[in-house]
This record gives structure tokens, sequence and C-alpha cells, in this order.
């Protein structure tokens, strides 16, 4: 704050150290929260792929790879039950905790958040450095737990009691690694909130802020408060682990043929609510800042305003709201009541509601657009129908009767994955392609880009369509050996075109790899600073931006999508005269 | 140059700095950690057959002067913050140092308590009683200790700053002392839900 303003005067030439590693700028923040996340991704990626190939081909050696595990994690080459469960954990927690949450919020939102308000950095530069070390150090407890004698967590990203508590000695390190990243996005979501509301610069009012900066807003709300009863459930948890407790632990509890000699009394469901009661608005901190980047990138190649502005704003400040509502709508089977199940399942459907407005909004923008099908914008267009895809199939879940017959199947994992997957990761891929050259200063290879996005699209909805159909046949998750379950054998042949899609997806992310490494050293300099023609005030400013965005503050003039009102086709927010 | 606004003055909109705004946000996510805390209290207690007596496990006395010495630490912090308002450092000094001893206090009585509880073969393993009373004042105990070590700042080394920007100072105070309050508040609910009911 106050000494961080003196100390910063004058010091333009920072040490690499200051500027790259231990910086207080919220750009470089955004890029190391983006670098890291991205890393973790195709970590996560990778674990579930040779997962893949042990559904795919049961008690086979994993081609290369399984040569260099470990005894205990492949048995010459082939996985062992206990890396299964493994990677089921260690898989969500990545994709989740580690990877898209960070890339979206810590990412995007740190980068892009204070230059769309006309703000010079964070309210709390300094907390926002924090912010991303702490995330940092979660990450890598996460990671060293890979490296302990019995191996990480393996309860499933869940982590559900009893298991989880008498579980070994990773689900205390992944336990203690949710409490840093807790600690991170607590951190993070003050400052969002703070800077979001606080240093908006002249004009720009809350109906004149782009819809990201609004999709952020709404994350952070939900981060700030439904994260904490997490923690306060994994403190329960570490306790029961750590001293003894009986939180999660049933009277008379018997594992492995004894009794467990722990005074018990409590009770297993108590985690599951306080669990779900973070993560339902945890998929809604998935998508938001998806849709936010989505709306930017739709505006930006349709040449229109985006039909509904306000009604967008609204609905996902409602679908925040509600999302503190449904949370039981993933514990039907528990037994809980039909009262409680009558409950969920109302406010469940009720929330649907905004879901398919926003998507209504965004559809109708493209509505007699003469559309420029960018990059960003293919990876935009395709985030709308997959995202329909994953919120429909949804419904059924959340009604109780039909859950009965599709919980904890391949439904439930194909479900969720449309949402996040081509849903989500497709927003991040848009924002990834759509802001590289305002980052970077120079433009991706638009053949590569086109390549990325047609393989990705097809081989992902080759991943997960087929597991609609094995959901319905009554597949369940979490089987290690599909083949000696007769009604789960009969279905192989999907399994095996599901796992090969797999695989041409990892082979995908190497042309994006390839493509965003390659630019952003060699790639073609951008001649303007606006290279899509844009209106928000991230394009008014220098390319890369300088270290307080803007030299001298800008005022705001108008909303900011207003395309096609002047022959120029574009207003920036920021020119008096449209 | 990066210029933050509000760090001292309040934002026209809001009425608020951007540290009060921060402070009143990072309560907001407390009650929520703390709220969970007493639905797990809730849960476990109306789902067990033989939930004990706080007033008979419990030293009620030894909690009712704890009450006292944290409701006064909030009376103290209040006059700290309001000495800075009349320009009055040194006075400033007295009372933060005053809501440390109070503090202080607290914490000596709470170690008693939990060394008399550990003597008696009490810990958070003997039943769930025991095991929320200790992880919830446990919490709260660290609560206490992160207070300190901020009240312990701004009496000390961070007071330097009263003499290059007065105002954010007392901003600062003042949002140390909501967090206190919040501390305190926090106690006012433990006292009765463990001792007393």
């Amino acid at each position: 704050m106050s000494s961080h303003d003196s100390h910063a005067q004058g010091h333009h030439e920072m040490g690499f150290i200051r500027k790259w590693v231990f910086s207080t700028d919220h750009k470089v923040i955004g890029i190391q929260y983006a670098v890291t996340a991205m890393l973790f991704l195709l970590f996560g990626f990778f674990l579930i792929l040779m997962l893949r190939w042990q559904l795919a081909h049961p008690n086979t050696a994993i081609p290369i790879i399984g040569g260099f595990l470990p005894e205990s994690w492949a048995n010459g080459g082939v996985m062992t039950p206990d890396f299964y469960n493994v990677i089921g954990a260690m898989h969500g927690t990545i994709m989740v905790f580690l990877g898209v949450v960070p890339l979206s919020v810590g990412g995007f939102g740190n980068y892009l958040l204070p230059i769309q308000v006309g703000a010079q950095d964070m309210a709390f530069p300094k907390l926002n450095m924090a912010s991303y070390w702490v995330f940092f150090i979660g990450g890598v407890i996460m990671f060293a737990s890979f490296f302990l004698p019995g191996g990480p967590a393996a309860n499933g990203w869940t982590s559900y009691p009893p298991l989880s508590v008498v579980a070994q000695n990773g689900q205390t390190m992944w336990l203690l690694g949710m409490v840093f990243l807790i600690t991170s996005s607590l951190l993070g979501s003050v400052n969002f909130i703070v800077t979001g509301v606080q240093l908006r610069t002249k004009g720009m009012s809350f109906f004149r802020m782009p819809l990201f900066v609004w999709a952020q807003l709404v994350t952070s709300f939900l981060l700030l408060l439904a994260f904490p009863p997490l923690e306060a459930a994994g403190v329960l948890q570490l306790m029961d682990r750590v001293f003894g407790s009986s939180f999660f632990l049933p009277s008379g509890l018997i594992v492995s043929g004894e009794k467990l000699t722990v005074s018990g009394g409590g009770n297993p469901i108590l985690w599951q609510h306080l669990f779900w009661f973070l993560a339902h608005p945890e998929v809604y901190v998935l998508i938001l800042p998806a849709f936010g980047i989505v709306a930017e990138v739709i505006a930006t190649n349709t040449r229109k305003p985006i039909y509904g502005y306000q009604t967008l704003i609204y609905s996902m400040v409602f679908l925040g709201f509600m999302s503190f509502f449904v949370w039981a709508h993933h514990m039907f089977m528990t037994g809980m009541g039909t009262n409680l199940s009558n409950f969920f399942q109302a406010t469940t459907m009720i929330i649907s509601v905004p879901s398919v407005i926003i998507l209504t909004t965004l559809l109708l923008t493209l509505w007699g657009a003469s559309i420029r099908y960018t990059v960003p914008m293919l990876f935009a267009l395709a985030f709308l129908p997959m995202f329909a895809i994953g919120g429909l199939t949804g419904l059924p879940l959340g009604l109780a009767a039909a859950d009965i017959h599709l919980h904890d199947t391949y439904y439930v994992i194909g479900h969720f994955h449309y949402v996040v997957a081509p849903g989500t990761l497709f927003g991040l891929f848009a924002g990834v392609y759509h802001w590289f050259p305002k980052v970077t200063g120079r433009k991706t290879n638009v053949a590569l880009g086109k390549l990325h996005f047609w393989i990705s699209f097809l081989a992902i909805n080759g991943v997960f369509f087929p597991m609609f159909f094995q959901g319905m046949a009554g597949v369940s998750r979490r089987l290690y050996d599909p083949m000696v379950y007769a009604h789960v054998a009969h279905s192989q042949g999907l399994t095996v075109l599901s796992s090969y899609c797999s695989f041409i997806l990892g082979a995908a992310q190497f042309l994006f790899l390839a493509n965003i490494i390659y630019s952003a050293f060699k790639g073609k300099k951008v001649e303007s600073d606006n290279p899509w023609e844009s209106t928000t005030l991230e394009w008014a400013t220098a390319t890369p931006p300088p270290h307080e965005n803007f030299p001298t503050p800008l005022e705001v003039f108008r909303g900011p999508y207003e395309y096609g009102l002047t022959p120029k086709g574009y207003s920036p927010q920021h020119l008096q005269e449209a | 140059m990066i210029v933050i606004p509000y760090v001292d003055k309040p934002h026209p909109l809001t009425g608020v700095t951007n540290a009060k705004f921060g402070i009143w946000l990072f309560l907001a996510s407390e009650v929520m950690l703390f709220g969970a805390l007493f639905s797990t209290l809730i849960i476990l207690r109306t789902g067990s057959a033989n939930w004990p007596l706080g007033s008979t496990e419990l030293n009620v006395p030894l909690a009712t002067i704890n009450t006292i010495a944290l409701i006064t630490s909030s009376v103290t912090i209040v006059l700290a913050w309001a000495s800075l308002k009349m320009q009055q450092i040194g006075r400033f000094r007295v009372y933060m140092a005053l809501t440390l001893l109070l503090s202080a206090v607290f914490l000596v009585i709470k170690y008693f308590e939990y060394t008399h509880k550990f003597e008696h073969g009490h810990f958070p393993s003997t039943s769930t009683f025991f095991a929320i009373y200790f992880t919830m004042t446990g919490l709260h105990g660290i609560h206490i200790i992160g207070g300190m070590i901020v009240n312990a700042y701004l009496m000390g080394p961070g007071s330097a700053m009263w003499k290059k920007n007065p105002e954010q100072f007392t901003g600062r105070v003042e949002c140390a002392g909501l967090y206190w309050h919040f501390v305190d508040l926090v106690w006012i609910f433990l006292f009765p839900s463990f001792y007393l009911l």
C-alpha cells in the first residue's frame, strides 16, 4: 500500500526476481497463475490418459510410461488398483483446484479485471502476490504427496469419510494442500471484489462493466463464501486423522474385519453436506469465468452488442445466489429424506433457468451477425452447444427419482465433463487465443490454431458422448477392470472408443503448446494495439500493457459492447467521439 | 507510477476505504467458517443420545472471567482507535497495550483449562463433545493469537505510519478493531454453546 507507492516511484527497471518472481504487478501474477495452472492441467490430463489405457486394455502394460513407474503403481507396467484409485482422486483435485480455477480466476481474472475497469493495479498488490505464492505452496504439497511412501490421496476428489479418515497419509497431505488453496482463493477473492467495486475508473459505472468483470465478481463472492465451510470440514477431517477424534466416524465402525477403537458418535453425511456446500458453488466458479470470456469473444467477433446485456448480468448474479441452495442434489442417495430431496430438486430446477437465459442471450447475439470465424471465435461457438449438452444432461440428475438410476454411473462423468471440459476449457482456450496478442504482443498461428480446434472438438465429443449411453446402461464409475462385470464388459467397445479419442485429444494439445510457445517468442508481431478492433479498455493501452496499465487514467463514455453504430464499426469505451 | 485510490479516503459510492471494504469481506468469509462449525456442533449434538452438560464438564467460572476479559478488550481497542481520532498517539499505545494484556489473560486462562482437561484424560479422541470443544476453541484461540500479532505490530513498528499518513494508520487500527470485535463475538457464541447450555 503506501510503502509500496513510495518504493515503486521511479523504479521502472526492477530486477528479474522482483519483476518476474515476487512481483506485485497483477499482469505478471496473472501470467504466473496461468502458466502454473496450465502445467497442472497437463499433468492432471496425463494422469487420466494412463487410466484410460487401463480401461481400454485392462491388465496390459501401459506403453512406454509403464516401465518408468514404481512397482507399487505399475506392476510390470500394468497399473495397480491402488494407483487407479490415486489417479481417480488426484485427477479431479488437480483439474478443479490446481488447473481450471487458477487459470480462469487467478490467470484471466488477475490479468484482465483491473485493466478492464481501468485500474492501475489490484487494490492490494502485495496480497495478490501472497495469493499466488500460497497457491503455489498448496500445489507443491499436492504434487509432493505423490512421493510419499503410501502415495497420495486415493479417496476420490470428494474425500468421503469414513474411507478418507482411515486411509493412508496421502490424505493428510491432501487436506493440508487444500487449506493452502482455500486461503489463496480467499485472498484473491477479497482483492477482486474490492478492485472491481472501488477502483473503477471515471465513468465506468456498474452497467458499463464488461461481462467478464461481472462474471469474475460473482465468482469471487462464491469463492469468498463457499470455500470456508470446506475449510471447516478439512479442519475436522484433519482432527479425525491426526488427533483421533470421531467427527465423521459413526459408532461401531468395522474396518478390515476389526472394530475401530474410536469414540464414535460422528456423522459421515456431515462431511458430504460441508463438502458439497462448497463444491456445488464451485461448479459455477468453473463455468462463470468461461461465460465472461465467451461473451467478450462473441461480442468482438459478431461485431454486435451482446443481446440482453443487463439480463445476462442479472442471470449471473441470480445464478451465483441460487448456487448456495442446491448442494444436496449430489446427495439424493444418502437417504436424507424425501422432504430435503424435494426442496433440493426444486431449487435445482430453478437454477437451470438463469443458465438457459445466459446461453440464449449469447445465442441470440449470433442472430444476423456477419461472424468473423477467428480461432477464439471457433472455441467460443463450440462452447455454446457443448455447455448446452452438459447443462441439459444435468436435469435428470437433479431429479431425485431419475438420479437413483443414474447416480455414480458414467452418465454423471459425461455430464460434468461436458460442462467443464468442452465447456469451460473451450472457453479458456478461446480466452488464450483472444488475449494472446495483447499479453505477448505477438499473434498465434491461425492454421495451427484451427487444426487444434477441430481435432480437439471432434475428439472431446468422442471421449465424453459414449459415456451417456454407458451410464444409462448402468455402467458404474470407479471400476478398475471393466471386463469382470458382465453388464460393463458388453459396452467395452464404447470404452475403447472413448479411450482412443482421449489419446487423440492429448496429442492435439501438443499443437496448442507448440503454437503458444513458438508464437510467444517468434510469432508475428501485432501492428496495432487493438488487433481485433474491440471496444473494452484492455485494448486501449500499449501492447503489452506497461507496469501501471494506463500512464494517464482513462475516462469511460459508453457501455462495453457498442459495435456497428458508426461507420468505423466499433466505438471504444474510452473515446469521447465514437 | 502506480497510484491506488481510496487507500486513506473513503470511496464516494461505498463510503469505505479499500482496506475497510476488504476486512468486511474477510469477516463475511469468517462468518461462513465459524457458521459451518456451529452447524456441525448442532448436528453432532442433536444426533447424540447422551450429550454431556457443558457446565459439569467444563469450568464455568474461568470461562466467565475470560468472557469479561475479551469484552473489555473490545472496549479498550475502540478506545485505542478513538485516541487516534483525537490525535493522541500516547493514549493509543496505552489502550493497545491493555488490549494485548487482556488477550494474554484470556490465553493464559485457556492454557490452564486445556492442561486441566488433558490431566484428566480428556482429549479430542475422548468423545465428540470434547472433539468439537477442542476444535472450535482451538481455532478461536488461533484467531486470538493472529489478532494479537497484528495489534502488537500496530502498537510497535507499525505505528511509524502515524507520522507519514495518520489517516491511513487510523484506518488500519479500525480494521484490526473490526477483526477483534469479530473474534470477541465468536467467543460470545462459544461460551453459552459449550459452557452453559
